[in-house]
């Protein structure tokens, strides 16, 4: 079963969006959900989350930031090109299919474009729905106009001030809980600090705050426990208990850790892959 | 005359032809297999010690009732050809069973020649023929038959490998879906390559292939499709689940999130199937420290701690709160981990993983156990020596204390019976599930048990498919009363088993 390439657009310097054809994942798949490639016969198996998915077409979109030797090697495919295996959808999907009144969710990143199928579908679901879009300067802000289009209320936060609210997403989050503004439910997907100081934000006034966990990850079924961890002082796998679990009770120090378990070998992967490449991809 | 015998009574016992093998020192920083097999010169001299006995007790201790006399008369012929196609009759996996199964606790054990003396060797003979018939390319036998049946395979194990190539024969559409990129199983991603290389797995798969079972891969059942759409959408007129007892169990201590503790399975899936012990060349990391303990006394730890050898560990213990004589690992393993220099800290439970500021592993205190009364399992309980706590100076902790059932597929099938451990509960004779045309075996009903009894459950249902979809018996199969007598022996093993590792 070979997964063809149908689309491919460089998104910013470090970022990439892939349309890859898998019409069984696409014909089930739910937001939330992630799926695991391998690109070809020596690459490792590595967890992206869908980013979105056409059923008639069957196709799904998959948006990456390009940070070890697996994602780059992954970001030298072009269109027409197949990844060697891509099986999903895998994790529990989002519970957007209800009514929670007021959500506001949070993309940091490249969460942003992962963020989006969510958001969408809660908006869909009749929530009042606000978005926070975050990075760390205004090329890497992702998704603008998509997030844009289907919130009632869009916020953008940069890091160095070159767009939108000069900060981090918790400035806005914070000062929207401080104008007593009633929020139902809070969805935040990103890079590991900001979902804690997302959760860390919204734990006083005790608004529901999910969070999608991005644990290391072999075999995405279960079996391994590569992406364990602690939730409300529980061993849960992230791959089948999540990839969301509540944000006040997840331990987000020892996440972190986890995460970097295999840096030494990444640097050595990724030294290679200059080597091999001439550091041009 | 009468002196004649007395002498031939007062012959020392005899020992099996030894199997040459790798020298512990080499192989214990090394994955080929440690193993090397008979040469036919080698067989044929152990296939000679056999009584051929005209009531063999040997074939009654063997799950699969593989023709176990037959074959040997044939590898004495030095027919090794037929030999191999005479196993085939009844295992589908001969080069695998050669190599994995508790041959001492199955077939050898019940070896007449085996009360004086040590049993025939069996398994060193089934892996030979199967070798041998592999090196020289094997015909596949044809099906003609075409039953328009169609059945779905969910899981590539033993258990599935085995319903699958039976059920071709039997003239069924077959189709197997995994969910993981390679067929096998716990074969493909759990024992390691030196204790059963992974060509033989993908051989064996092959010929299954030729025959005409269908593979999927990447495919999750229960995610993708279920098996209720498999069935009312797709096509399929039964169903087998042999999904395995993959999920990994941890103990309930303090640090098991701790960056340098592993699964085993994570280890051997890294390693195994991923061929992590090939990084940077293949991309996936494995990493161990160099003081490593292995919780677990099962043929997986065994096979986690002869693995971290491998990988780089300066020294490897096995840690158990039972006895030696409690393992329940294959002798053959434990006596092989032990000449490669890994350490039997034995009677000894752990009760916390220590970490440091950057959640890496820095010791592990224990307690000292001694045995108490029998338990459920009949083995001697341990239980903890007061005030015996003393700490372990290790930097990474592998945890084999056992897998449990993969919940996705079983959950995913409303109305089955499962049990309160969440294996699926099936009927002993057919192996139907409480889902009429769900049928299920191996791990994901017996817990984790063993490569033959899983082949033997795989056997079963192929029988019990078969007549549920044509409602024919499969000829040549033994008689009912063979088939009890089995069962029975086979429940006795399963109980052991299923406590493995604990
Ligand atoms: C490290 C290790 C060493 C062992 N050593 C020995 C030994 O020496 N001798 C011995 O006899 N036994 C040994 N065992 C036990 C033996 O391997 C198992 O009892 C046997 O493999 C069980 O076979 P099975 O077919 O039931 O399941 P498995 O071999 O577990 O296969 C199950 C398959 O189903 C697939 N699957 C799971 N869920 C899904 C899904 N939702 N959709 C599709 N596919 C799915 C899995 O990916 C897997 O490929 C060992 C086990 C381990 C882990
Ligand atoms: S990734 Fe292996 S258990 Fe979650």
């Amino acid at each position: 079963m070979p997964y063809e390439i149908k689309f491919k657009q460089v998104l910013n310097p470090t970022t990439k969006m892939m349309v890859v054809r898998a019409p069984d994942v696409a014909a089930v798949c739910r937001p939330g959900q992630f799926v695991i490639l391998r690109v070809n016969e020596t690459g490792e198996r590595f967890p992206l989350t869908i980013a979105d998915f056409d059923r008639d077409k069957g196709d799904i979109t998959i948006v990456y930031q390009e940070v070890g030797k697996s994602t780059k090697l992954l970001g030298s495919l072009e269109i027409g090109d197949e990844i060697l295996d891509f099986v999903g959808p895998l994790g529990k999907p989002s519970p957007t299919d209800k009514y929670y009144g007021t959500v506001v969710a949070i993309g940091g990143g490249c969460g942003s474009a992962i963020c989006y199928p969510v958001a969408r579908a809660f908006k869909e679901s009749g929530n009042y729905l606000i978005t926070i879009n975050g990075a760390r300067s205004m090329d890497l802000l992702l998704f603008r106009k998509q997030m844009y289009e289907i919130s009632d209320e869009f916020y953008e936060t940069t890091d160095d001030g070159s767009c939108g609210v000069h900060g981090f997403v918790t400035a806005v989050l914070g000062d929207l809980i401080q104008k007593g503004r009633k929020i139902d439910l809070v969805f935040a997907v990103g890079p590991v600090p900001m979902m804690k100081f997302v959760s860390k934000t919204t734990e006083p006034s005790d608004i529901k705050t999910l969070v999608s966990l991005n644990s290391i990850m072999v075999d995405g079924t279960g079996m391994c426990g590569a992406c364990r961890v602690t939730v409300g002082g529980q061993m849960k796998f992230a791959c089948v208990d999540g990839p969301e679990f509540d944000g006040h009770q997840v331990d987000f120090n020892e996440l972190m850790g986890r995460l970097n378990a295999y840096w030494e070998e990444e640097a050595v992967s990724m030294g290679r892959w200059m080597k091999e490449t001439g550091g041009t991809a | 005359m009468a002196d004649d015998k007395k002498r031939r009574e007062r012959k020392p016992p005899t020992k099996k032809v030894p199997m040459p093998e790798q020298d512990p020192n080499l192989r214990r920083r090394n994955f080929n297999e440690v193993a090397l097999g008979y040469t036919a010169e080698q067989a044929v001299e152990e296939a000679n010690k056999c009584l051929g006995c005209r009531n063999p007790r040997c074939v009654s201790g063997c799950p699969v009732e593989v023709p176990i006399r037959e074959f040997i008369n044939l590898v004495r012929e030095e027919k090794f050809v037929e030999a191999a196609q005479k196993i085939k009759e009844t295992n589908s996996l001969p080069a695998i069973c050669g190599r994995v199964c508790p041959q001492e606790t199955q077939c050898e054990e019940s070896c007449i020649y085996g009360i004086r003396n040590e049993p025939i060797a069996v398994g060193r003979l089934e892996r030979f023929v199967a070798d041998y018939a592999r090196e020289q390319g094997e015909s596949i036998p044809k099906t003609t038959k075409r039953t328009g049946r169609k059945v779905a395979i969910i899981g590539s194990g033993p258990a599935g490998l085995t319903c699958a190539g039976d059920l071709v024969k039997l003239g069924h559409e077959v189709q197997v879906f995994e969910a993981f990129h390679k067929p096998g199983g716990v074969l493909m991603y759990g024992i390691p390559e030196f204790r059963l290389p992974k060509d033989i797995v993908e051989a064996e798969v092959e010929y299954l292939e030729k025959m005409g079972v269908q593979f999927r891969y990447n495919f999750v059942v229960g995610k993708i499709r279920t098996v209720d759409q498999l069935m009312e959408e797709d096509g399929f007129d039964a169903v087998f689940i042999g999904t395995g007892a993959g999920a990994p169990n941890f103990l309930r201590i303090e640090g098991m999130n701790l960056v340098d503790v592993f699964s085993a399975n994570e280890i051997l899936t890294r390693t195994n199937l991923m061929r992590g012990y090939k990084f940077p060349e293949y991309d996936t990391p494995v990493r161990v420290g160099d003081k490593v303990a292995v919780i677990g006394g099962g043929n997986v730890a065994m096979d986690a701690a002869r693995t971290a050898l491998r990988l780089g560990a300066a020294e490897v213990s096995i840690v158990y709160r039972r006895s030696r004589e409690q393992m329940p690992a294959r002798a053959e393993e434990i006596h092989h981990a032990e000449e490669e220099g890994i350490q039997f800290k034995l009677l000894i439970n752990p009760t916390e993983v220590h970490g440091d500021d950057k959640n890496h592993v820095i010791g592990m205190s224990c307690v000292r156990m001694e045995l108490g009364e029998p338990d459920e399992s009949g083995r001697r309980r341990p239980i903890p020596i007061p005030k015996s706590e003393f700490v372990l100076d290790v930097d990474t902790v592998i945890v084999a204390i056992g897998n449990s059932p993969n919940p996705i597929v079983p959950e995913s099938i409303p109305g089955l019976e499962l049990t309160k451990w969440g294996t699926i509960v099936v009927d002993e004779e057919t192996g139907m599930s409480s889902r009429e045309g769900i049928f299920a075996g191996g791990d994901i009903v017996t817990g984790a048990a063993t490569v033959i009894s899983a082949m033997g459950a795989g056997k079963k249902a192929a029988r019990g498919i078969h007549k549920f979809l044509t409602g024919e018996t499969v000829e040549g199969e033994s008689g009912s009363e063979d088939e009890s007598k089995k069962s029975e022996s086979e429940k006795r093993k399963k109980s052991k088993k299923s406590k493995q590792d604990k």
